[in-house]
C-alpha cells in the first residue's frame, strides 16, 4: 500500500484541512443562526458561547491552513510546466486538463475560480469569529452585526463549498502526483 | 430593591470595521485576480513566488489591503457607534461584486474576451 508524497500532501490540503472546514460550517451555521434570530432560537449559554469562541478559532485556523497549502505546496506541482520534449504529462495536471478541449474547461472555470474564491472563506470566518469573540452576549443587541456576521459566514460556506467541491473533481480528472514513494503498508501476496 | 444595572453596550464601530474590511477584502481578492489576468503586465508583477505564479502576489497583497483597511478602519472606528445598516450595505455590495467577479465567465465578459 503506497502514495506518493505529493499525493498525501494534497491530501491532507483537500480532505484534512479543506474538508474539516467545510464540514464544520454545519455546527457554525446552527450556532450563528440561533444567534442570528433570538427571537426563533433558545439563547446561548455562557459554556456555549465558550465552546463557540473555541470552534469558530479552530474553523479559521483550517481555513487559512486549507488556502496557503494549497496555493503554496499543492497549486505549484498542479501548474508545473513539463521540460521541453517531456511526452508524458501525468506529473502535470494543468497540461492534462489543457491538452483537450473536453477538459480544459476544468482548468480554465474550475481551477481558475476555485484558486481565487476559496480566499473568501478564511478572510470571512477570521471576521465573524473576531466579531464573536468581541461582542459574546452583547451581539444580542446588535440585530446588524448579527446580520452581517451570519451573511459573512454562509457566503464563506459556499465559497468553501465551491473550492473543495471544484478540486475534488479537478483531482479527479488530473491527479496531483509524484515526489517520494510513501510505503504505508505491505500488502500479502 | 432595585433591578441589577444594565451593562454598557459595547459600540458597533470594531464590528463594522471588521465587517467592512472583509468585504474590502474579498473583493481585492477577485478586482486583483482580474487585473491581473486582463493585463500581462500587472500578472507579471505579481508574481512574488514562481511556483505559484501571480496567485501568490494577488493574495498576498488582498490580504495585506484587508488587515490594512481593518486596521485603519477600527483605529478611526473603534469606540464609535455607526450606521450600521449603510456599512452592511457597502460590505455585501463588495462581497457581492468579489463573488461574481471570482466568476471566470464574468471576469472573460469584462475583458471582451
Amino acid at each position: 500500500m503506497q502514495t506518493s508524497f505529493r499525493e498525501l500532501i494534497t491530501a491532507l490540503h483537500g480532505m484534512g484541512f479543506g474538508a474539516f472546514f467545510v464540514f464544520a460550517f454545519s455546527g457554525a451555521l446552527i450556532e450563528l443562526y440561533r444567534i442570528f434570530a433570538p427571537e426563533r432560537s433558545s439563547p446561548l449559554s455562557a459554556g456555549e458561547r465558550k465552546g463557540l469562541r473555541v470552534y469558530l478559532v479552530a474553523m479559521v485556523l483550517l481555513g487559512w491552513s486549507a488556502v496557503l497549502s494549497g496555493a503554496y505546496l499543492v497549486y505549484p506541482w498542479y501548474r508545473a510546466h513539463p521540460p521541453a520534449g517531456v511526452t508524458d504529462l501525468a506529473g502535470y495536471p494543468q497540461r492534462i486538463l489543457m491538452a483537450s478541449p473536453m477538459t480544459s474547461g476544468w482548468h480554465s472555470l474550475g481551477m481558475e475560480w476555485k484558486e481565487h474564491v476559496a480566499w473568501f472563506a478564511p478572510i470571512a470566518m477570521t471576521m465573524v469569529a473576531y466579531v464573536f469573540i468581541t461582542y459574546g452576549a452583547d451581539l444580542s443587541r446588535h440585530r446588524q452585526v448579527r446580520k452581517a456576521v451570519f451573511v459573512f459566514a454562509l457566503a464563506a460556506f459556499g465559497a468553501a463549498g465551491v473550492a473543495g467541491g471544484v478540486g475534488a473533481l479537478l483531482n479527479k480528472r488530473a491527479p496531483v502526483q509524484g515526489g517520494g514513494i510513501i510505503t504505508l503498508m505491505e500488502g500479502k501476496k | 430593591m432595585s433591578a441589577e444595572p444594565a451593562e454598557a453596550e459595547i459600540p458597533n464601530g470594531a464590528a463594522a470595521a471588521a465587517i467592512l474590511a472583509a468585504g474590502a477584502g474579498c473583493f481585492a481578492v477577485s478586482m486583483l485576480a482580474w487585473l491581473g489576468d486582463a493585463f500581462p503586465a500587472i500578472g507579471h508583477f505579481f508574481i512574488f513566488y514562481t511556483p505559484t505564479g501571480p496567485l501568490s502576489g494577488v493574495t498576498t497583497t488582498a490580504i495585506a489591503t484587508w488587515l490594512l483597511a481593518w486596521f485603519i478602519l477600527a483605529k478611526a472606528w473603534g469606540g464609535k457607534t455607526l450606521p450600521m445598516g449603510r456599512i452592511n450595505a457597502f460590505a455585501f455590495l463588495l462581497l457581492g461584486l468579489g463573488l461574481l467577479l471570482s466568476f471566470p465567465p464574468f471576469g472573460d465578459l469584462l475583458q471582451g474576451k
